[in-house]
This record gives C-alpha cells, structure tokens and sequence, in this order.
C-alpha cells in the first residue's frame, strides 16, 4: 500500500510499504494491505513502518490518518523521520 | 548652475543607489519565488485536512461544539499583526498598521486600549506595538527560518488565550498575496470559530476545486472512524486553525516580496530619471565652461592682434 506522511511544510515520506503502526489517539494500531476505510486521530508518537527496506520509524506530533484503498494518508502537525 | 564636480559626484551616488535597489529586487524576485513555492507546498496539506473536515461536517447529526467556538462577551482582545522583519517595502507593513487600527475602530471603538493585546509577527510590527505598548509573546524569529513550528507557538499562545479566557476575541491582519503589484490587506477573525464548517471552507477557486474532488471521491466511502467522528473533529479544529494563522503568514511573506520587489524596481526607475536629468546638467555645465574657455581665448588672441 501507498503510505503519505506530510505536514504543512513538507512531504515526509512517500513510498510503498507493507505495514504501519500509528499512535492513535485511543493506543497504538496497525495498518495493513487492503485495510477497511479509515479515519483516525493520532497523537503524538512514533510512525513505524515496514516496507522492502526494513523497518524504519518517524516521529509525529499528532494529526490524523485516513486510510482509503490502499492509500494511507497521514496528515501530521509536525515530523520528524 | 552647479559645478561640474558636485554634479559628477551626485550622479555617483545616484548611480551607485540605483545599483543597490537593482540588487535589491533582484533578491526580492528570487525571494518571492521561495515563498510562493512555500505557498503551493502547504496546499496538499490543507486540501486534505479540509477534505475531511468537510466530509466530517457534513455526515455528523448532532451539532459541533468546539471549545474554539463559544462567542463571550467581548472585553480582551487579541489582535495579531503580521509584518515582515525588514522594510523598503513600500506601504507594506503601515498599511498593516493602518487596517490593524481600522479594525479596532470598527469592531472594538468601546474597548479601553488597556484590553486590546497584540500578537506581533516580524520585527517590524514587534518595535511598534512595543513603542504602544500591549505586546505578548516574541515572535520576531519568525521570518528568520520560516516553518510551521515557529507559526505554530504563536498559533498555540492565541489559542490557549483563549481557551483560559485571556482573550475573548482574536483576530488577524495581514497582507493577502494578490500578485507581485496588488496586496490587499485583510482582517480576519480567528477566534471564536464562527462555524465549524466555515473551517472546512477552501480559500481559493482553484483550492475549492481540489477539496470538492476529494470530497466527492469520498463521498460514498464508509468510514471507520478512530475513536469517533466527534473526536476527530475535536483534534481536527485546532490543527485547521493553526493552518489558517500559517497560510496567512506564508501570504503576507510572499506579499512582502513582491511589494519589496515592486517598490524598488519604481526606485531604480526614479533614480534612471535622475541620473538622466544629472547627466543633462553635467554636459550642459561643461559645454558652458567650454565656450566660455574659447570665449576667453578667443578675446585674448584679439587683444594681442589688436595690441
């Protein structure tokens, strides 16, 4: 799935990733292939995602996730890869 | 008529101003570049974040009731100014002044000055308000490394302000980026929301259009949503708000430019004028103490021959 991390000044992350766990506002969920529509609200914490490359982790400063058709949208206030 | 040696050294300084103002707009097209590419960088963002907010609004039942959005009677007041941190920008930053005091004289004539609190963006509005008195916060490093972060903590201080009861009103002044010649200055009340859905407007046409697409690729997409609609929207009204303090300072950042940009290429046009009319005066001058030098030759080598 297609994962976009940006925040007001920046594209943070674009690329391709298998999964993603996010620092919802109600604990921590994972993100997979063909995940159900979603709209979430983050806090603040870490992005861990997988892709091809290995695991790699970015910091966020809160903000909200929408999840559609294998297009993961993150909209953070800040972020830090 | 003035000696040949002080016109000489005027068209010097002239044209040795002329130079700098060229530089100068130089700088200032280069500048105004960054900013509108700053410009166009935030737009995804705030597409997106409208998009859901829109979807948001307008699939929740129950109306929104936003700690942001409680109108009080208002007795203290906020008003943030944005300004740039230097000048020869033309009527820039005292048009900004100018509307600053235009909307205290028309929204809030019956407040004590004492009430009124300002919030100033750039050095310049920073050593007015400080004269005036009535300044909260430092935010004159704003224009030196321009990102959200900086935008954010003014955002937050107003926000919080309000939020504690500081401030029962905030409102912002700025320049709007029409393009490089035109910059309107607009006032804008941030605080109390007027609705929650105003929020969730676009600013422009062409942000009207992206946001719409969205929306409507959307539109019959079941949502789960994360703790809950009412939650998201919660999380989603100050993130939008601060966006809204941050577009208006990446606009009047690029209004500054190009008002820089287009005063000074009128300065390098004046001082063209001028040295035009100088360089007139010089060779006039030393045309009149050429024939003046014959004249005298010539009168001399008369009295020889006459003698």
């Amino acid at each position: 799935m297609h994962l976009e991390i940006i925040t007001p000044d920046r594209k943070v992350f674009e690329g391709e990733v298998t999964s993603a766990q996010f620092p919802g506002a109600d604990g921590l969920f994972e993100v997979l292939n063909n995940h159900a529509p979603l709209i979430a609200a983050l806090k603040a914490g870490n992005v861990t995602l997988t892709s091809a490359a290995g695991r790699e982790a970015i910091r966020i400063e809160g903000g909200v996730v929408e999840v559609l058709r294998n297009n993961v949208i993150v909209l953070a206030e800040g972020a830090v890869a | 008529m003035a000696s040949l040696k002080e016109v000489r050294s005027r068209i010097q300084s002239v044209s040795s101003t002329q130079q700098i103002t060229k530089a100068m707009k130089m700088v200032a097209a280069a500048k105004l570049r960054r900013a509108q590419d700053n410009i166009i960088r935030m737009r995804p963002y705030a597409q997106r974040l409208n998009a859901i907010l829109a979807n948001l609004t307008r699939t929740t039942d129950n109306d929104i009731v936003s700690e942001y959005g409680v109108a009080r009677e208002v007795r203290r007041v906020l008003v943030i100014a944005v300004t740039s941190d230097r000048g020869l920008a033309g009527a820039f930053n005292s048009n900004v002044f100018k509307g600053v005091n235009a909307a205290i004289a028309e929204r809030y004539a019956g407040l004590p000055a004492a009430n009124i609190s300002y919030l100033a963006i750039g050095k310049k509005a920073h050593d007015y308000y400080t004269r005036k008195g009535g300044v909260v916060g430092n935010f004159t490093h704003v224009f030196a490394k321009l990102s959200f972060d900086t935008v954010r903590e003014a955002a937050e201080l107003a926000m919080d302000g309000f939020r504690s009861g500081t401030f029962d009103e905030v409102v912002m002044v700025y320049n709007e980026f029409k393009n490089v010649a035109t910059q309107i200055v607009r006032t804008e009340q941030l605080l109390p929301l007027v609705k929650v859905e105003a929020l969730a407007a676009p600013a422009t046409p062409r942000d009207a259009k992206a946001v719409s697409a969205l929306v409507e690729a959307t539109a019959n997409v079941d949502y789960i949503f994360e703790p809950s609609k009412e939650e998201i929207i919660q999380t989603l009204i100050p993130q939008s708000l601060k966006i809204q303090l941050y577009k208006a300072v990446l606009e009047s950042n690029a209004s500054e430019h190009g008002a820089r940009m287009t005063a000074m290429d009128k300065a390098t046009d004046n001082a063209g004028e001028l040295l035009k009319a100088l360089k007139l005066t010089y060779n006039r001058t030393r045309q009149a103490a050429i024939t003046t030098e014959i004249l005298e030759i010539v009168g001399g080598a008369e009295a020889l021959a006459a003698g």
